[in-house]
């Protein structure tokens, strides 16, 4: 098993896509380490990509943040100004796992390791984030929401990566939240993940909203029926309920030893309930 | 706090919290557990399990995984010789052998997934597994049974074609997947249902749960070309792991010395052989040591978790809230060879209460999963999970105080179990007591929070036990014994022998003297090592005094009446005392050679009088309605320890049990597919508590003296793990009015439960 | 395919070994340089008896290759102690009982270690918060917390 880590993007790119054999990504390596050795994977060559500092960077970038796609979990956590501005992206990123996990976790692997429970994958998709790649061919954006197409598979072609996110500039009146149900208080894969991001007026009416939702489908969800639903409204009661009903239609999930079909539609409603109130609050604190 | 006797002896450090003797070592790294050793030359072996949860093995071909460069032995079912089906005595323990080489190492077939079929030495762990992979078995795979009733249906497929059920009359002719069938009488049930004012019955379920210990299975073997061998393994009971190696591969135990390394937990699913044998084998035939550790994967599919079972309870009640009669019905899965807890789970399960009749049926019942091991007071915290849920329906429908209605009915001494003794004293009134009087039981409640209270017991055991204690050149003590510490042991039996030969706590060094250097001692379990390790601490200790007193009379050329040890020496009495002064035990250490050679003594008991330890618990939980998630507020434990020798260790156990059982309760669970594969074989999805998930847990500590035991003591590691189940179930009922008849009672359960309920909306 | 040839240091020893691609951080630790201090509970991230700070971060050694090691630092709980004296939180867990069969209290030691040099004022919340990736099954948690709880307060008096 070789194991390189290049300097640059290009160097990474040409190493995954001369590759014979199975090429795979080290970023935290929270996920390959753990596949390896259950046998599941059983690659030929590790492209370590925390040496290329582009990925490794947080800075702003025309009123919006750039992030490196190897910037851990718990960089973000101690980056005060990204915190202020994107609450949501940042708890969501220090949910996934433990504190030794978020030390090394990173958003671009939990992206690219293709799981539709990702945590930070919804509240990204919330955020209007969208994915720098660097392949062969050169670069190219992706919304983050077009990145990850089902379980384990994922847009990029060979000797693609995901070299940084873009978080778009805030409107001041505006915050995100994330929440997750998992059956214990840490530690667990999401059962149903919510990222609600949105924008208010002066008057307290959501003028803007984007909902992303995560394992209770294939891949995580942009619901853009539930951003409509409370588009125009100050989140009342009715609105609530409209918002969940948009939720539930759009949930596809599976039961599994982590959940049933039916826990997930039930929970996903109320999850994007209480997120969307929390970055309403933000929101409005703002 | 403790109000009751100190049977006399003049205390010191017994009952202090002094700072245990190995703790620098477990708090720097030093200490080594199973998987830190190594010897030069070590060979790293691994098991080739199977994939198939029930298979005949038709065939194994070995030979590329030989040819492979690096491995340097291979074995299978060929490497052991088969044993007979008898019940042979290892211990306290009743083993069949035939049972055990078929676990330890598959023969005919594969009876669940993860039972090893092969293993392998070689020079590297990357080689091992390439080995494994060489080995070419050819399963016929057969259809497949997990659970307890469904294998007790007839046409369910059959493990074992020899296995016919005892006790039934007549003895059936058609093998079973029933092993056994126990039952327990007392009184006359009919006329006590007939006399009964209210009848509750209820069936509960409940699913696997593994120990759960932090430290995987592992063992370091080394064989000489004579065959001595010496094991290093992680286990409570190194003299049972010899025990059953020496039978198992024909060694004389003499020639087999095994070292209990430190372990990382084993809450009785270290008292059997997994790696052991196979590291013994393999090492013999490498010529070379052999290492084995399982990964965590392994320990979940291959080593033995507590049954899941079925259990039915019927009570009967006067009004007035008088338990009249009591009856149960319990099916325990056992896994792949007979031998699940149901006898002890019967004989808990109406434990805590003096009924006049009782009628309790248990069912042991093999099933395509790994054989079950013990897990801390096996098969109690099933029976007394449906017992107090009951108990509380029973207060409820009464309108009875849950408290109360349990002091009303409790067994007191005197009492006659329905699984026979007659009780002595018993704490269980005084924790329910204590329970009332704490700040807990009077917090306020809010909406969907519930609190529950349920009581438990475990009987104890006493058994052989060894210990030494020897006076050094410097007045030092080396104490020996041979139990392995699990949790604190060895903190208690130095203060025993600090106050007994009236030495500083730091001047005795204690050890686990491997089974070369010390007689036999039988396992630690059934809370018995602080209790009999003490007994026999004092035996040894008792030898050591009366020796010297001897040497003193020579010494002073006195007579014995004119003598007696106290206070750390030998001390002259009466007028004597005007001519000689007092002898410390530095004293004669220094003459010893002199006055008649080293000075020691062993204590070597069967200790009998093991005190049952009560306990009640309380707990308070929130239920979160939207989405089933319950989430423990506080929690309370009230347990008689008879004497705590050290308060410290005893809370813990009170509170390491409790935790135990809010993950059974809320979260943990063997999870099978269709296909009798084990999808959480991992800590992400077998959820167990982490910090975040509990509170403080207060304890109370009750101390009944046990008046059979020479400092009042009362194993108590087991019972804390009986009670919490149903206290949780109980707090569950009043927080959202649904009685949880099946465990655990994860979120999808709960939200479910309530949405049939029409209860969802906070 | 060579082994990697790294320098590293550890526990503020400058350290060089050799290392198969796949071989993480705790195999190294374990294996090569015999530091059996930190332990293999689950090689999955998922218990913590493996923690390590690396660069003054707590990480899972299990999760972190062997190769990735050039050039940076590690510290063990064998570095915890100095010389004779023992970490505050060393003793105080011995003095509050906060371990039982001890295979978890390097890993635990190592997380709370970290935790007190980011906040020496932690509530209970924040001390379990922090510690949910470090199980055990012996104690339930309440003497572990307890004891960092106290050690914080010792500290912060100085």
């Amino acid at each position: 098993m070789r194991y390189e880590a290049p300097d640059s993007v290009e160097g990474a790119v040409a190493l995954l896509a001369g590759a014979r054999g199975d090429a795979r990504v080290l970023a935290g390596g929270t996920d390959l380490l753990v596949q390896m050795r259950a046998d599941i994977l059983d690659p030929e060559l590790i492209v370590d990509i925390k040496k290329i500092s582009e990925t490794r960077t947080i800075t702003e970038e025309k009123g919006g943040w750039r992030i490196g796609a190897a910037v851990t979990g718990a960089e973000l956590k101690e980056h005060t100004k990204l915190k202020k501005a994107w609450p949501g992206v940042v708890e969501a990123a220090n949910l996934i796992g433990s504190t030794q996990v978020q030390g090394r976790a990173t958003l671009g692997g939990n992206l690219c390791n293709g799981s539709p429970a990702a945590d930070s994958v919804p509240a990204l998709i919330a955020a209007g984030a969208v994915a720098t790649l660097a392949g062969p061919q050169g670069r190219r954006d992706l919304p983050v929401e077009d990145v990850m197409l089902g379980p384990r598979k994922l847009a990029l072609q060979k000797g693609e990566i995901v070299v940084s996110f873009l978080l778009p500039p805030k409107h001041p009146r505006s915050s995100d939240a994330y929440l997750r149900f998992i059956p214990r208080t840490e530690m667990d894969i999401a059962v149903v993940g919510a990222g609600v991001s949105l924008t208010v007026d002066g008057g307290g009416v959501i003028t803007a909203a984007r909902v992303g939702l995560g394992a209770v489908a294939a891949r995580v969800l942009l619901v853009t029926e539930a951003a409509q639903a409370i588009i125009g409204s100050r989140l009342d009661e009715a609105a609530q309920g409209r918002l969940e009903a948009a939720a539930r239609a759009v949930c596809r999930p599976i039961d599994d030893k982590r959940g049933t079909v039916d826990f997930r539609v039930d929970v996903a409603a109320v999850l994007t309930r209480r997120a969307a109130l929390i970055a309403l609050d933000r929101a409005r604190a703002n | 706090m403790a109000d009751t006797a100190t049977n006399g002896h003049a205390q010191s450090f017994v009952g202090t919290r002094t700072i245990r003797p190995d703790g620098v070592d477990k708090v720097t790294g030093r200490a080594r557990f199973g998987a830190d050793f190594n010897l030069p030359g070590q060979l790293i072996g691994r098991v080739l399990r199977s994939p198939h949860p029930h298979a005949r093995i038709v065939s194994i071909d070995t030979s590329k995984a030989e040819a492979l460069p690096g491995v340097k032995a291979v074995i299978t079912r060929d490497d052991f010789a088969d044993q007979p089906s008898e019940f042979i005595p290892a211990g306290e323990m009743m083993m069949n052998y035939k049972d055990v080489v078929r676990n330890v190492m598959a023969r005919e077939k594969a009876l669940y997934e993860g039972h090893a079929v092969a293993a392998v030495a070689a020079t590297s762990t990357a080689i091992a597994r390439r080995a494994l992979k060489l080995i070419d078995v050819k399963y016929e795979v057969l259809p497949h049974v997990i659970d307890a009733v469904a294998a007790m249906q007839p046409g369910a497929p059959l493990l074992h074609d020899d296995l016919f059920t005892a006790g039934v009359e007549p003895k059936p002719d058609k093998p079973s997947n029933v092993a056994k069938r126990i039952e327990i009488k007392l009184g006359d049930l009919e006329a006590g249902f007939k006399a009964a004012d209210l009848v509750i019955e209820r069936e509960f379920k409940t699913a696997p749960v593994h120990q759960g210990y932090i430290e995987p299975h592992a063992a370091l073997a080394s064989v000489s070309e004579d065959g001595t061998t010496e094991l290093w393994c992680t286990t409570q009971g190194h003299f049972i792991v010899r025990a059953h190696c020496a039978r198992l591969l024909g060694l004389d135990m003499g020639k087999v010395r095994v070292t209990a390394t430190e372990i990382g937990g084993g809450f009785g699913g270290k008292t059997v052989v997994y790696l052991e044998p196979l590291a013994i084998a393999l090492s013999r035939k490498a010529k070379r040591p052999v290492k084995m550790v399982m990964s965590r994967e392994e320990v979940f599919k291959a080593s033995g978790p507590t049954s899941g079972a079925t259990v039915r309870v019927k009570m009967g009640v006067k009004k007035d809230g008088k338990f009249v009669a009591a009856f149960a019905e319990l099916k325990y899965q056992a896994g792949a060879f007979q031998g699940s807890p149901v006898q002890p789970g019967v004989f808990c399960a109406f434990a805590p209460y003096d009924i006049e009749n009782v009628h309790v049926i248990g069912y042991d019942v093999v099933s395509n999963r790994p054989k079950v091991a013990a897990y801390r007071a096996p098969g109690a915290p099933i029976s007394e999970y449906a017992v107090e849920s009951v108990v509380d329906e029973i207060a409820k429908k009464l309108d009875i105080d849950p408290v109360d209605l349990r002091l009303q009915n409790a067994a007191h001494e005197g009492t006659k179990a329905a699984y026979g003794p007659k009780f002595g004293p018993i704490g269980l009134e005084e924790t329910l007591n204590a329970i009332k009087k704490t700040e807990h039981w009077n917090a306020p409640l809010r909406k969907w929070q519930g609190r529950g209270v349920a009581s438990g017991f475990w009987f104890n055991i006493g058994g052989e036990t060894c210990a030494s204690l020897t006076v050094n050149e410097d007045g030092t003590v080396s104490l020996v014994a041979g139990t392995p510490d699990i949790g604190g042991l060895r903190a208690s039996l130095t203060a025993v022998a600090a106050d007994e030969l009236g030495v500083p706590y730091d001047k005795v060094r204690p050890i686990i003297g491997d089974t070369g250097s010390i007689g036999f001692n039988f396992l630690t379990g059934g809370s018995r090592s602080a209790f009999s390790g003490s007994m026999a601490i004092v035996e040894a200790a008792k030898q050591i005094k009366s020796e010297l007193c001897a040497r003193a009379c020579k010494l002073w050329e006195a007579k014995p009446e004119q003598v007696e040890f106290s206070g750390g020496a030998v001390r002259p009495l009466g007028a004597l005392a005007e001519k000689v002064k007092p002898m410390t035990i530095a004293d004669f250490a220094k003459v010893a050679g002199k006055t008649g050679g080293p000075i020691g003594g062993v204590g070597r008991i069967n200790a009998q009088g093991a005190g049952p330890s009560f306990g009640t618990h309380m707990v308070d939980l929130e239920v979160d309605p939207e989405t089933g998630r319950a989430t423990i507020l506080r929690y309370t434990v009230a347990q008689d320890a008879g004497r705590a020798l050290h308060p410290a260790y005893v809370e813990g156990q009170y509170q390491g049990g409790a935790v135990q059982g809010i993950g059974w309760a809320l979260n943990e669970e063997y999870i099978y597919g269709e296909d009798g594969k084990l999808q959480n074989a991992g800590f992400l999805d077998y959820r167990m508590p982490v910090a975040s998930d509990v509170p403080m847990i207060d304890t109370v500590l009750v101390e009944v003296a046990n008046p059979k035991h020479p400092y009042g003591v009362r194993g108590v590691g087991e019972t804390p793990i009986v009670p919490p189940l149903g206290a949780i179930a109980n707090a569950m009922e009043q927080a959202t009015g649904i009685r949880f008849t099946e465990l655990p009672m994860s979120p999808p359960r709960v939200l479910k439960a309530l949405k049939e309920k029409g209860l969802r909306k906070a | 395919m060579a082994k990697h040839h790294i320098h590293a240091q550890i526990n503020g020893d400058d350290v060089e070994y050799l290392c198969e691609t796949e071989e993480t951080l705790l195999d190294v630790l374990r294996d090569t340089l015999h530091l059996t201090g930190s332990k293999e509970g689950c090689a999955s991230g998922d218990c913590g008896a493996c923690s390590v700070m690396l660069d003054g971060r707590l990480v899972c050694s299990c999760l972190v290759l062997g190769c990735e090691m050039h050039g940076r630092t590690v510290e063990t709980i064998e570095g915890m102690a100095q010389g004779e004296t023992l970490h505050p939180l060393q003793q105080r867990f011995l003095e509050h009982a906060a371990l039982q069969c001890g295979i978890c209290t390097p890993g635990v030691l190592v997380a709370s270690k970290a935790l007190l040099e980011r906040n020496n004022d932690p509530t209970e919340t924040e001390v379990r918060y922090w510690l949910a990736g470090n199980l055990c099954r012996c104690t339930g948690y309440d003497k572990i917390v307890t004891a960092v709880m106290d050690t914080a307060a010792a500290m912060r008096k100085g």
